[in-house]
């Protein structure tokens, strides 16, 4: 093995990027740029997982990944950087297990934590960009301003059941995440629980996408994404693309910011612990349930799911109405004053309580937990989902 | 003259599953204004109570944000078309 100098390939990586050197975009110059690119991928999940194989295959000096997620079953379909054996381990374990098996040439750093207002700059700015691959309001916006308070690009990219976006937010004269969408939906207001699920390759493309968007960054090659919008119908297989533009007011990277420092994004986005309708001093347990129902006791076991999940797993005796049609079916409810009703988790079901006794149905109860904690506690033969 | 706006799939709900809808109208304004009236259901997605539209909403003509345009005055015609997009957090993280 030779070594020319510190920044120079071994004989082993020459062999390893033969395809990268030989291409005139790439070459030695560029391979040597990525083995001394540091990126920190926020997310080992659905995005975080091309993200991370892509970027180490393609020999990415430094990636840093941040998680405190544990391996289930339900991912597997999705986040390909995890297997069937790692079920139960943490995904930093299994992701960096993965990635240094591909590549022991880079080197994965793992922080086993939530992003937060707290670590997130000095995070940042021991790297030179950060991929997004997170999943809620609040952690996209912490990594947008922090990306922007630090001056690191933010590869964005997000995924909806078959539809996807990706951009390059925060890069030096681009616009940022705020810039776009200066405020989150409040919870609740779009419907996501009953709308839920994403098409397992989805987030493939997307983060595919973003590993292609670093790796040109890198590189400095090529068009990037900044200042346009992409988004992907995999139904449809067409991709459109906005514009973005720098918005001269946006509080984070405006003329005149008045967000300087990393906020309280909970507050930002509308969270609050009571804003989340799952437990209540009025709510049924699944033990209460069990008991009644044993009992022959005359209530309405109500279930507001939706059809495709009902089909997998439901209580006996219980009545389907997905919450969406709620409010255009009350009369079917006449006659039941004693109601218990139902969800996956309990978030529906505390949403339908609460339309059911302002309908004024004031005696309906929702069941704390719902059928994953019937599942759990009365019924382990259901399966989970 | 009717123009082709795009619904996002999590607005779908609202008006009967359809992707995309035709509305007339000869401002952005007119143009929501319309759509809202045959969807009712969407409208407090897309308006506040007092009756302003949503910050988080953003709509497009064509690939431009009306924001950049003339906002709800923009004019359209029957060739252009007007999109809804969402703010989307989703990452397939959990």
């Amino acid at each position: 093995m030779t070594q020319a100098g510190p920044a120079a390939l071994t004989n082993e990586e020459v062999g390893r990027y033969s395809r990268h050197l030989i291409m005139p975009e790439v070459g030695m110059e560029g391979q040597l740029k990525l083995k001394a690119a540091r990126v920190l991928c926020v997310g080992a999940g659905g995005l975080g997982s091309p993200v991370a194989l892509y970027l180490t295959a393609a020999g990415v000096g430094t990636l840093g990944i941040v998680d405190f997620d544990t391996v289930d079953h339900s991912n597997l379909q999705r986040q390909i950087i995890h297997g069937t054996p790692d079920v139960g381990r943490s995904k930093l374990e299994s992701a960096k297990a993965r990635l240094n098996a591909l590549n022991p040439e880079v080197e994965v750093v793992t922080y086993e934590m939530a992003l937060s207002s707290q670590n997130a700059l000095g995070l940042f700015a021991d790297y030179d960009m950060v991929v997004d691959g997170t999943d809620n309001f609040p952690t996209r916006y912490l990594v947008n301003d922090a990306c922007v308070l630090t001056g690191k690009p933010n590869v964005y990219g997000s995924i909806s059941r078959f539809e996807g976006q990706a951009t390059v937010f925060a890069a030096e004269d681009g616009p940022c995440y705020r810039c776009m969408f200066p405020e989150p939906p409040p919870p609740g207001l779009v419907p996501s629980c009953a709308e839920g699920g994403v098409l397992g390759i989805l987030p493939g493309v997307v983060g595919t996408l973003q590993a292609t968007e670093a790796i040109k960054l890198i590189l400095g090659v090529g068009e990037s994404l900044v200042g346009r919008f992409l988004l992907f119908d995999a139904l449809k297989m067409r991709f459109r693309e906005l514009k973005v533009r720098q918005d001269p007011d946006c509080p984070v990277c405006g003329e005149h910011p008045t967000v300087t420092a990393p906020i309280d994004y909970d507050q930002f986005c509308g969270i609050t612990p009571a804003a989340t309708p799952t437990s209540g001093s009025t709510d049924a347990t699944v033990e209460e349930l069990k008991t009644r129902l044993d009992r022959q006791d005359s209530f309405l076991l109500l279930d507001v799911r939706e059809q495709r999940e009902f089909e997998i797993c439901r209580i006996p005796g219980s009545v389907l109405i997905p919450l969406g049609e709620l409010p255009a079916r009350m009369s079917e409810l006449d006659g039941h004053a004693d109601m218990i009703v139902h969800c996956k988790s309990g978030v529906r079901s505390g949403k339908a309580v609460a339309l059911l006794r302002n309908a004024g149905y004031t005696q309906a109860r929702n069941l704390q937990g719902g059928i994953l904690a019937w599942i759990d506690r009365v019924d382990p033969a259901l399966p989970k989902y | 003259m009717a123009t082709k706006i795009l619904i996002p799939t999590p607005l779908r709900g609202y008006t009967d599953q359809l992707d995309e809808v035709e509305a007339e109208g000869a401002t952005i304004g007119e143009l929501l204004a319309n759509l809202t009236t045959r969807y009712a259901d969407l409208r407090k997605h897309l308006y506040a109570e007092d009756g302003t539209r949503r910050n988080f909403v953003n709509i497009y003509l064509n690939d431009d944000d009306i924001r950049y345009l003339e906002k709800d005055q923009t004019p359209v015609t029957a060739d252009d078309t007007v999109s809804i997009i969402p703010s989307v957090a989703g990452g397939g993280w959990s």
